[in-house]
């Protein structure tokens, strides 16, 4: 009997670890009381995003719980049933796929816009000038892969500057671009103006005049499944507000 | 028999933990697209990132047996201050996020690194090149080699090798006639493994070697960049990967039995 007994209990320890194990991460962490909401942001708006939130909550009380993330992930997580209350997306295109599936409250509104540059070493060692100069042998050039949005812009200005580049590495992440500048791997990168603000000394931002031709729009809106819609339209209100305008300012992005 | 017998309540919590890994791999064996399978895998990209984690993993598994298994032996065999923190140092690719790999080789081999500026001065640049995903492959596989291996010295029987010693032989000739054929077993499984773990190899590479098409984008590398936009060739390639996968691990598997044979 004590054998029987023994093995019951295991098994009933065993299976209770298991049901938990199972169970967790589905339902409580993301629901949305009248104090909080939580936003799904492109990463580009990590750090501005941070601060306004932290402003947002001493003038609200209501407290922003970021989710940090590439556009295309956020939306496939979203369509997914992932719970977030307002989707700030680094380009349009992803807040299409949104639109077009009826998961928005209402028509997005750009906020900011974002355009590249090149950045290089501090004080630019190399003279870079522009995008010509970018094609010379010498110079090893790190750029975003065409696939991924940063990489698809920096095709067009390519294109529109009549440059052939010739990059020793075609990276998935402007941010690894930007490391492979800021490490010294390589002497030059294109990333967004943004980046180049966010890294402030550690790189030397040469702006090109194609930049201004290709522009990047960032669209903010508050999804239908929001269970505080209220607050999420507040949230967006003082994003577009001159107090978000300005942080936005700061860090780099220019105005719709 | 009677020592053999299992409680039966084992087989719950063993299939649960058989279902975290093996429903994944269905879950994805059920969106390849097999009709245009072959098309997917073929494409230029695929086919170069293919050719490149070969030749790269086996340039990475050859250093790992060039310099895991000395390291094994000294490990195993010599005795001297710092072994064990020798040891745990050897083995720390082994728990340290593959990231930290990458970021740890680019301020080391990199242009500012510590030995890569040194390099770079006499001509010699690693920075995206293939040298540089063969030397994070050999960062991360490295111990497989030296775990798998020091652990087969240290259940074999030392008896031998100093009965050959007695007999006059000399140290080398103990370790190559004697030490080696019995190890052969472990051997070949840690080179496989090393080999499985170099073709694997995602984020120290990123980090450290950047994505280039024939140059630098391996496999793992590859899938991630089509994910981006082409998720049925992402899946088509990482069908791929999990064939080779479990290919190597079947090889494997089938070691250590015959070994105690």
């Amino acid at each position: 009997m004590k054998s029987t007994l023994t093995t019951t209990g295991a098994l009933t320890a065993v299976a209770t670890l298991m049901l938990s194990a199972c169970s967790s991460g589905s339902g409580n962490g993301g629901e949305s009381d009248s104090g909080s909401i939580i936003v799904f942001a492109a990463a580009s708006l990590n750090q501005v995003f941070a601060d306004l939130g932290e402003s947002f909550e001493e003038e609200t009380g209501i407290s922003v719980d970021f989710s940090f993330g590439g556009s295309p992930d956020l939306a496939a997580q979203m369509q997914a049933g992932a719970p977030a209350d307002v989707f700030a997306s680094a380009n349009e295109r992803n807040m299409d796929k949104m639109t077009d599936e009826e998961l928005m409250e209402g028509q997005p509104q750009r906020f900011a816009t974002n355009a590249l540059t090149i950045v290089t070493a501090p004080d630019n060692p190399r003279d870079v000038e522009d995008l010509h100069s970018l094609s010379a042998d010498d110079i090893s050039l790190v750029i975003c892969a065409p696939e991924v949005p940063c990489g698809a812009a920096t095709q067009e200005v390519a294109e529109l500057a009549g440059v052939d580049l010739s990059p020793v590495s075609e990276e998935n992440a402007v941010t690894d671009v930007l490391g492979k500048v800021t490490s010294g791997q390589a002497d030059a990168g294109l990333v967004y103006v943004t980046d180049a603000t966010g890294a402030g000394d550690d790189v030397t931002a040469v702006d090109f005049p194609e930049a201004a031709e290709v522009i990047n729009n960032y669209p903010i809106g508050v999804l239908k499944s929001s269970k505080n819609s209220e607050a999420a339209g507040q949230w967006v209100d003082y994003v577009v507000s001159d107090t978000g305008r300005d942080a936005l300012a700061d860090a780099g992005f220019g105005t719709p | 028999m009677s020592h053999a017998g299992l409680p039966r309540w084992l087989w719950l919590p063993a299939a649960c933990g058989a279902a975290i890994v093996i429903v994944p791999i269905i879950g994805l064996l059920t969106q390849v697209p097999y009709a245009s399978l072959w098309g997917l895998i073929s494409s230029d990209s695929a086919l170069s990132a293919l050719r490149l984690s070969l030749q790269t993993s086996l340039a990475a598994t050859g250093l790992c047996v060039l310099g895991g298994v000395p390291l094994a032996f000294v490990l195993a065999r010599a005795r001297f201050p710092g072994r064990r923190m020798l040891r745990s140092l050897g083995l720390l690719p082994l728990v340290l996020p593959p990231v930290v790999g990458g970021i740890a080789l680019l301020y080391t081999f990199g242009r500012m690194g510590l030995i890569g500026r040194y390099l770079e001065a006499g001509g010699i640049s690693i920075a995206f090149t293939a040298i540089a995903v063969v030397l994070a492959q050999t960062f991360v596989s490295l111990p497989f080699m030296v775990m798998t291996l020091e652990g087969a010295l240290r259940s074999t029987d030392p008896r031998y090798e100093r009965i050959a010693a007695g007999l006059g032989a000399s140290p080398t000739r103990t370790l190559l006639t004697v030490t080696v054929p019995v190890l052969a077993p472990a051997l070949a499984s840690g080179t496989v493994l090393c080999f499985a773990r170099a073709l694997g190899e995602f984020g120290a590479t990123l980090t450290f070697a950047g994505s280039l098409q024939g140059r630098t984008r391996t496999m793992p590398l590859e899938i991630y960049l089509a994910r981006e936009t082409d998720p049925a060739s992402a899946i088509a390639l990482s069908a791929v990967l999990m064939v080779i996968a479990f290919t190597i691990v079947v090889a494997t598997y089938r070691t250590p039995k015959q070994a105690r044979a």
